[in-house]
């Protein structure tokens, strides 16, 4: 080791401070080797692209250039360690809407973190060209691979994201249509539950069953629970307040479709289900309504 | 001072809450249906709430409270046309109101006690039948 004074030291940021004293080269190379770092890049992706399939050539060229331009571009600005930074805003923006755009066509977050990750070996290529000296290569190779490590976990965080917000709406689109209200008869509602009653679906099921309660003036509401695969105590508290919520408002509630299991479990919960009046079938529920109103079928 | 109309309709009284409830409001209403249902000898209190947007806990305990005192003075309640968000707010605040008759909207209301007091009518004088023939066994 040399003396004290030249021992590198790493601060908070993580910076080495050699980089503070005499910039990087890779902004420097990027500008004056962009075109032979383009086509060396290309050539990398079309090599490592199994997935021809889904993208087209020419479009992963416009790609790769522009992001290329964007990324020389924010370099200039000699910050190579902090991405989050305001110069890196355009890199950032467009590598989202990269991976966005990878996660709707069918790629793997592997594809398409490799879409950066295959970016180093042209650029490590052309440092150990142009630099001698193998201290300032390796100070460069070290920059560079911590600038693309971190853009490429952003773009599989991206990806990540959109794959979430797919999630995210089609659960929220199940949970509209897994609560219909059908209008048995005149006065007679029925709401078929499908599915586990949680705190989010009681909600949307309760609200759409007493406004549809107004809507129809209807005296009494089916609740048919052939659907649901299990009855907790949750569920079961989720069941009596809309019961409840019901008859507050002037309309009957019957529970139909509670299969033996569950009733066992309703017991030996020591659920207490007194005050609704419960069916075994929602043919049984929509005799006693049709009753309940007064109203006979006959056989022809 | 604001005050909430009290009708009478034959044997009933007709509640019609038409603007939003303040606490001052509630217990007026109180005081005046009370007061109205001893004078009238009503047998039936009929309340429309279906133009109350809001409750609060105070305005909920209220509604129940006007429903007791009226059975305790004899005369049947029925609280009709409550709205889905009233509905789920008292239910949440777990007040569920029990004891209370609800209909849809005045007129099932209307129908509602009818038949009850009709029915109660009915159900004294079987009573009635039953203890003479009682007695007459004795």
């Amino acid at each position: 080791m040399a003396d004290l004074g030249n021992t590198v030291v790493w601060t908070d940021e993580g910076k080495c401070p050699m980089e503070m004293t005499h910039s990087s080269k890779i902004p420097e190379i990027l500008k004056t080797h962009e075109a032979e770092l383009l086509s060396e890049w290309n050539q990398e992706l079309v090599a490592t692209n199994t997935r021809k399939g889904l993208i087209k050539e020419a479009e992963l060229q416009v790609e790769c250039r522009e992001f290329l331009k964007l990324l020389r571009i924010a370099a200039q600005s000699g910050n190579l360690s902090n991405i989050q930074a305001s110069e890196w805003r355009e890199v950032r923006e467009m590598l989202t809407s990269i991976s966005r755009s990878r996660s709707h066509k069918g790629f793997t977050p592997t594809e398409t973190a490799t879409f950066i990750f295959s970016f180093k070996r042209p650029l490590f290529d052309r440092l150990r060209q142009l630099l001698h000296d193998p201290t300032e290569i390796g100070d460069e190779i070290w920059q560079a691979t911590d600038l693309l490590d971190r853009l490429g976990l952003m773009a599989v965080e991206a990806y990540q994201k959109s794959r979430e917000e797919v999630i995210l709406r089609q659960q929220e689109e199940m949970m509209e249509l897994s609560t219909p209200v059908v209008k048995l008869w005149d006065g007679i509602l029925a709401l078929p539950i499908i599915g586990t009653l949680d705190s989010a679906r009681t909600q949307v099921v309760m609200e759409s069953l007493l406004q549809k309660i107004v809507e129809t003036g209807s005296e009494v509401a089916i609740i048919d629970i052939t659907g649901v695969p299990t009855v907790d105590t949750l569920t079961a508290q989720h069941l009596l307040k809309t019961v409840t919520a019901a008859r507050l408002m002037g309309a009957d509630c019957i529970i139909s479709g509670i299969r033996p299991q569950i009733a066992q479990t309703i017991v030996y919960l020591g659920i207490d289900l007194t005050d609704v009046t419960t069916k075994a079938t929602l043919a049984d529920a929509f005799l006693m309504a049709l009753k309940r109103k007064g109203t006979t079928i006959t056989r022809k | 001072m604001e005050r909430i109309p009290i009708l009478q309709m034959g044997e009933f009284l007709l509640v019609t809450i038409q603007v939003d409830m303040h606490d001052r409001l509630a217990m007026t209403l109180q005081d005046d249906l009370t007061n109205r249902i001893s004078q009238t000898s009503a047998n039936g209190v009929l309340i429309d709430i279906s133009a109350l947007d809001i409750v609060d806990s105070f305005i909920g305990r209220i509604l129940g409270n006007i429903a007791k005192i009226s059975q305790v003075m004899d005369a049947e309640t029925v609280v009709v046309g409550m709205q889905p968000a009233v509905a789920i707010t008292l239910v949440e605040l777990g007040m569920s109101l029990t004891g209370i008759r609800t209909a849809l909207n005045v007129e099932k209301g209307m129908a509602l006690l009818q038949a009850t007091v009709g029915s109660s009518a009915n159900a004294q004088f079987t009573a009635t039948e039953w203890d003479l023939e009682d007695d007459a066994e004795d």
